[in-house]
């Protein structure tokens, strides 16, 4: 399986504020009633973007002018709860492509790189300044160097971190590990001979 | 040199380093539910692969199926095609479903540890975060997306970066009317909900060292809540008298070798933590949710927090966190009117704490006005509490007895609130929506602090509604 290396990411962006933006936020359970994953893009914060009647409410995803962003921005903690990997693929459906925030919970983060989003963790302050050129001119350009590590948008640059494990398996084409795990089949089978609980 | 438990089953179960670094694990025991999965055989299917050992994958049907009706097919025709196609995944894999015709079915974080298939020294996964709660038994558990369940059925292992550990000590003594749930809410409370990250946390001291097995379930079900990946409690006597006997634990001579290896996992004294917090039991208070989030936690006796006295961004999370709970400002907690009460979850839905909470229901009602539903975790919860006569003390106290499932944690069943109900929840998140409703309200609690909140209509200390004696 060849997968594309993934060392930068482009695209307009959207601030969608916020700390502990949970996984049943991003995507509400009930949505979790399918088989696929097909559709669900649209139930991506549906209930913070949505009336009961369906209608819009107030939501940076709701506005026009941010149709079309592919890098999402957030706060501390994004996607903490649940495991349900249904949040980052709604997230992905929807068009996204990156993710930059404060700081994001473990197996979100994880769920992520293995579907070849980056996650990558900026400065408070840092955040708030891309946000404020997003604003501003939302059909600004915002690149994000897994290489350098950094982030530019409008002539400014600021750093990044991410994860080594999971910015070197981004580069590198090898997000979705299953691949290198079926590889190693004679070593699974000698280490599980090894546990009495597995050997039997 | 002396181990953590942690890195002794790290270790026992490390294959090789990959290429990025991380550990291509090995996953001695699999679970899967009917949310999580269907998605990866799909992809297994996509990708002509198998699963590579069916006897160490156990399925089991939680999320979805209605608690007041069992009858198929499921009124909800979307639940139906989900229940359908794990039945189908399982029959073309070769994969044990606890199936209701079987008697065993429940919450997939109840099964385990009841069919013995839960044991010391182990990894196990799930596509569930709540998945930790395994860790009780001295196992390293990960709750996993849908992409790993994939990695998981096919090759019985996955990719992970090692985890530091965080021992966290509760000594003394927990005062009377202060439970289990009361010590995890606490702890993230104290540490936060993201305080775990890159984390595994190992509970113990006096506290844990007394806990029984289900206490001990319910701190670790929430260490997820507080951003560990994983939680554990090392394995004792009280830990091996637990599994005697259970349908998948070893027995005769292998029973004896099983518990000399399992002892041998535990963390050896003098290893070494990366980090370590202690706590007094005696400063632990029956502890409610007044937030949107698990950590934002008070003592049943402490007012909610006031946004004005804080600044920043502490004072904006407050802020939304009252706006959507409805909560004034700087007042009691206490009193709080609630609609619902539920009592059930992987966190609180086990034998001991309908028990615990039957022994001062007897004789009491269930407020005029209030929906209060006890769900059993497992059908072999149900069972037993059916021939103890506690479904009939829940009864009899104007609760309705439900049958086997998530119910109204997660509501992806028919069990849900409905507008801005409040919910007196012994469920483990507290999260805008969680309950079903966009607007609905959750306070996490123990499971008699769930009892005194039904019993007088509103959120109330249940030492002095049930007159817990004070020693």
């Amino acid at each position: 399986m060849s997968l594309a290396k993934i060392t930068s990411v482009k695209g307009r962006g959207v601030y969608v504020p916020g700390n502990d933006i949970d996984t049943d936020r991003i995507i509400p359970a009930r949505f979790m009633k399918c088989v696929t994953f097909d559709g669900l893009g649209e139930f991506l914060f549906y209930d913070v973007r949505k009336q009961a009647d369906g209608t819009d409410k107030a939501h940076p995803l709701n506005e026009a002018r941010f149709k079309g962003a592919s890098v999402l921005l957030s706060g501390a903690n994004f996607g903490c709860g649940s495991s349900r990997e249904h949040a980052p693929q709604a997230i992905q459906k929807y068009g996204f492509k990156a993710v930059i925030a404060e700081g994001f919970a473990e197996i979100f983060f994880g769920n992520c790189t293995t579907l070849g989003i980056p996650c990558l963790v900026a400065r408070r302050e840092d955040i708030a300044r891309i946000a404020d050129a997003v604003n501003a001119r939302p059909d600004l350009e915002i690149e994000l160097d897994l290489n350098a590590r950094e982030i530019r948008f409008g002539g400014q640059t600021v750093k990044a971190t991410i994860r080594e494990t999971d910015r070197d398996a981004l580069i590198h084409g090898r997000w979705d590990a299953i691949g290198e795990l079926l590889e190693g089949r004679n070593a699974v089978l000698e280490t599980a001979q090894k546990l009495p609980y597995l050997a039997a | 040199m002396a181990k953590s438990l942690f890195q002794k089953v790290w270790d026992a179960h490390h294959v090789r380093t990959l290429a990025n670094g991380q550990t291509q694990l090995l996953i001695g025991t699999h679970l899967i539910h009917e949310v999580t999965s269907p998605q990866a055989f799909g992809m297994l299917r996509d990708l002509g692969l198998k699963v590579a050992m069916p006897h160490r994958t156990f399925a089991t049907v939680d999320h979805i199926v209605p608690t007041d009706q069992f009858a198929e097919p499921f009124a909800d025709p979307l639940a139906d095609a989900m229940i359908k196609e794990l039945r189908r995944n399982c029959a073309e894999f070769g994969i044990t479903f606890f199936d209701r015709a079987t008697g065993k079915q429940g919450i997939v974080h109840i099964v385990g540890p009841e069919q013995g298939i839960t044991q010391p020294g182990t990894t196990i996964a799930c596509g569930d975060s709540h998945t930790s709660t395994h860790g009780a038994f001295g196992a390293i558990a990960f709750g996993i997306g849908t992409t790993q369940i994939r990695d998981v059925l096919a090759t019985q292992t996955m990719a992970l970066g090692k985890l530091k550990v965080r021992r966290i000590n509760v000594n003394g003594r927990l005062r009377p009317g202060v439970y289990s749930k009361d010590v995890i809410l606490h702890i993230i409370r104290v540490l936060g909900v993201n305080g775990g990250t890159g984390f595994a946390y190992e509970y113990g001291g006096e506290v844990f060292d007394r806990f029984t097995m289900e206490e001990r379930m319910t701190v670790c079900n929430m260490s997820i809540e507080g951003g560990a990946r994983a939680g554990y409690v090392n394995p004792d006597e009280t830990t091996f008298a637990y599994l005697k006997g259970r349908p998948y634990s070893p027995k005769g001579a292998a029973w004896d070798q099983a518990v000399a290896r399992w002892r041998s996992f535990a963390s050896d004294a003098g290893c070494t933590y990366d980090d370590v917090v202690t706590i007094d039991a005696a400063t632990i208070a029956p502890t409610v949710t007044w937030g949107i989030n698990p950590g934002q936690g008070i003592a049943i006796t402490e007012q909610v927090p006031d946004p004005t006295k804080v600044s920043g961004d502490e004072r904006s999370s407050i802020e939304e966190a009252l706006a959507y709970m409805k909560l004034k400002p700087g007042s009691p907690i206490k009193g709080t009117r609630i609609d619902v009460a539920f009592m059930g979850s992987c966190t609180n839905g086990r034998l001991s704490d309908f028990q615990e909470v039957a022994k001062y229901l007897k004789g009491r009602r269930v407020a005029a006005g209030v929906k209060a539903i006890a769900v059993p975790g497992s059908q072999g919860v149900g069972i037993l509490c059916a021939e103890l006569g506690i479904d009939r003390v829940f009864r009899d106290a104007g609760f309705e007895w439900r049958e086997a499932g998530c119910s109204m944690c997660l509501a992806m069943n028919p069990d849900k609130l409905i507008g801005d109900q409040l919910c007196a929840s012994s469920s483990n998140r507290n999260f805008k929506g969680r309950q079903g409703s966009p607007t609905g309200r959750t306070i996490l609690m123990s499971p008699l602090m769930v009892a005194a909140a039904a019993v007088t209509g509103s959120v109330a200390d249940a030492r002095e509604v049930f007159s817990v004696p004070s020693a």
